[in-house]
């Protein structure tokens, strides 16, 4: 099957009205391919606005001075179909009364700052240990040696009615911390 | 009945026109040299492409079954792997499948690299390639998380963690990654969607159009060391070259069907006898023990972050990946006439063996991560009892320190422990005690490897420990000394 190819009419100007209308079809064009793609690219990349969720850890008096425990708990940030994924553990050191007799407490996320493994915490030498790449923190987070930039993230928290509460915590990065001061 | 199909046959031919288009396409000729024992070198594209197959087959049967969904995917792999009529095998061959799609991608690109077939007019053939070769790669990566087990949470929050290096968008592009605030079920369906729908759409779109290529540009003939490649006359030369060609349908095809049945059996062998891969627990991240390890086709990469200075480590994350793409990508644009013959090429020949050795030793690495502390080397591993059945009681007491210590975690005796830092059996004639109390005080210089344990043990244990590490030495030899050259005895 022999198709002869069409060639275009000869130059010739085009009458005003063609032109309008291929401007037109251009614009609706566009106008059709932002308002389906300005929706979908929210879809996929804007982030939902979440509110805080405070959890309760237990009560002040349950964690020794001085000791590094860990708490499990269920992330509120979790949707209903996160199964085990959305179990979420930190680190709670209570350090004694600070400013007005109100108990002081540093609670770490487990994710080392260098990328994101689980650190484990070894009373016996007061030190937090990645498997990853061997990042080292001290009882206080500070960075004590290996690859990580700098030390553990720390949580925001709070005591309620003598509960130690703390701010759900998000997946933390090095520019998406968990706290405003470090 | 055969009048009846041969009706048929026409009857839809009058109207999709097969024989003027599809039966030309295969059998198209191919240079006679290709048919002869050089044939083999052709063997490795076709077989990819027979894994591609498998991998299809394979993924829409487990598609059947695996629940893309954060709070069961576990379960249903565990159900595959024990009680689904052949799951196991389905889950061990699309892994195994795929390992052999990339295996063979590889031996095709550097085929097609050694024989320099990338030269005009197949530059745009290559450069495909190479976005096939990401799609595959793409493929791994994507499949390794819908394996919902510790290593895909935590090769999840690796990725997220690397995400997070990048300059101002950092936060933006982990939760376009992770779709949520934690790692979970949006990340799971996200990596679900690539791995089903948006990578297989790009590799079969990009599939068509380098077979298209490879038919339009025509099979490269083996190279000749006597016949460079001008764009100028190289036309010409190759449609006289087919002038003697062979159908590629028919005895030609021989080969390639041969060897990827003979692939495929083996992979099937391999997945027979070793079964399916994982899930290794459930994704439970307040489980701990976890240690993540890439697939092996990132081992290599996983390595060279692991084994490169802090300072460099963001620039080989986020860089230096598309650095190499940007390399493998522009191979054509280097050099698309000349030579083809590796004789007649020893850089390529060279850069062929350089890069694999590089990739090989690293994968080494990958697989042993020497980098990594042993998280329970400090009660699992004893010390060696001939290292200690002539110790003082001090120096017993110091062993108690070093192990309670978890000094072990990163340092082996006789072998046996991590292997972060240095093996410690003979240190006593290395260091004298005074370097070994700076040493395991201040430890590394800077905030390097070795933690400073000034503040982590009493004066009493940092002694017993000093003892402990200034006799561990090879009986007979005296302890380390140091030359002190005091400027005053100088003349």
């Amino acid at each position: 099957m022999d198709h002869e190819i069409i060639q275009p009419p000869t130059e010739q100007p085009h009458p005003p009205r063609r032109v309008f209308f291929r401007w037109l079809t251009s614009a609706a064009g566009a106008v059709a391919a932002a308002l389906v793609s300005v929706p979908f690219v929210g879809y996929l990349f804007q982030q939902r606005k979440q509110s805080v969720h405070w959890v309760a850890l237990g009560k002040v008096a349950e964690f020794p001075f001085g000791e590094t425990r860990t708490v499990a708990f269920d992330n509120p940030l979790r949707q209903p179909w996160d199964g085990v994924t959305a179990h979420t553990g930190v680190f709670v050191r209570r350090e004694g009364p600070g400013e007005g007799a109100v108990d002081r407490f540093l609670v770490f996320a487990v994710n080392c700052a260098h990328l994101g493994c689980p650190v484990s915490w070894f009373p016996q030498s007061g030190l937090f240990m990645c498997p990853c790449h061997g990042g080292v923190y001290y009882a206080n987070g500070q960075r004590a040696s290996g690859p990580p930039p700098r030390g553990l993230f720390h949580c925001e928290w709070r005591v309620v009615d003598g509960n130690l509460e703390v701010q759900a915590p998000h997946y933390p990065t090095l520019h998406d911390t968990l706290d405003q001061t470090t | 009945m055969n009048h009846l199909l041969r009706e048929l046959g026409n009857w839809i031919d009058v109207r999709v026109g097969y024989s003027e288009t599809l039966l030309p396409m295969l059998r198209h000729p191919i240079p006679r040299a290709a048919d002869g024992p050089m044939g083999w070198w052709y063997v490795f594209g076709s077989a990819s492409l027979t894994f591609l197959l498998i991998q299809i087959l394979t993924g829409i049967g487990l598609s059947l079954v695996y629940v893309p969904a954060a709070n069961e995917a576990y379960e249903s792999l565990v159900y595959l792997d024990y009680e689904h009529p052949f799951g196991w095998f389905l889950r061990a061959l699309h892994y195994y499948a795929g390992s052999g799609m990339v295996v063979m991608l590889l031996a095709h690109m550097t085929q097609v690299f050694l024989h320099g077939a990338y030269k005009y007019p197949r530059e745009l053939t290559w450069m495909v390639g190479v976005v096939l070769l990401l799609c595959t790669l793409g493929m791994f990566f994507s499949g390794q998380i819908l394996r919902w087990d510790p290593d895909a949470y935590w090769g999840l929050a690796v990725a997220g963690s690397m995400a997070g290096r990048v300059p101002v968008i950092g936060p933006w592009v982990v939760h376009a990654l992770l779709g949520s605030e934690i790692i979970g079920a949006a990340a799971l369906s996200r990596f679900f969607a690539l791995h089903v729908f948006v990578i297989p759409g790009a590799l079969l779109t990009f599939l068509v159009l380098h077979l298209w290529l490879v038919l339009r540009c025509g099979i490269s003939a083996p190279p000749a060391a006597d016949r460079p490649v001008d764009p100028a006359t190289y036309e010409a030369e190759y449609h006289e070259e087919l002038r003697q060609g062979v159908p590629f349908l028919g005895d030609a095809m021989l080969r390639d069907l041969f060897f990827s049945a003979a692939a495929v059996i083996v992979v099937v062998a391999i997945a027979a006898v070793v079964g399916p891969k994982g899930p290794t627990g459930p994704p439970d991240p307040t489980l701990g023990g976890a240690n993540p390890r890439p697939e092996w086709p990132f081992l290599w990469l996983f390595a060279l972050l692991a084994l490169s200075p802090p300072a460099a480590e963001t620039f080989i994350m986020l860089v230096f990946p598309v650095v190499v793409i940007g390399i493998l990508f522009l191979v054509p644009v280097v050099s698309n006439r000349g030579h083809r013959a590796p004789s007649r090429r020893p850089v390529a020949v060279l850069a062929v063996i350089v890069i694999y050795t590089t990739l090989g030793a690293l994968t080494y690495l990958g697989v042993t991560a020497p980098w990594s502390p042993e998280m329970r080397a400090w009660t699992s591993a004893a010390i060696p009892t001939d290292v200690v059945e002539r110790s003082s009681p001090l120096e017993l007491q110091g062993s108690l320190v070093f192990q309670y210590k978890n000094c072990r975690n990163c340092h082996a005796l006789e072998g046996v422990g991590g292997r972060r830092g240095p093996d410690l059996t003979t240190v006593g004639t290395r260091l004298t005690r005074d370097q070994l109390i700076d040493q395991v005080s201040n430890g590394t210089p800077g905030g390097g490897n070795m933690p400073a344990y000034g503040k982590q043990m009493s004066p009493a244990e940092m002694t017993v420990l000093a003892d402990f590490l200034v006799s561990l030495r090879p009986s007979g030899q005296p302890p380390a000394k140091v030359w002190s050259s005091s400027p005053t005895t100088r003349p």
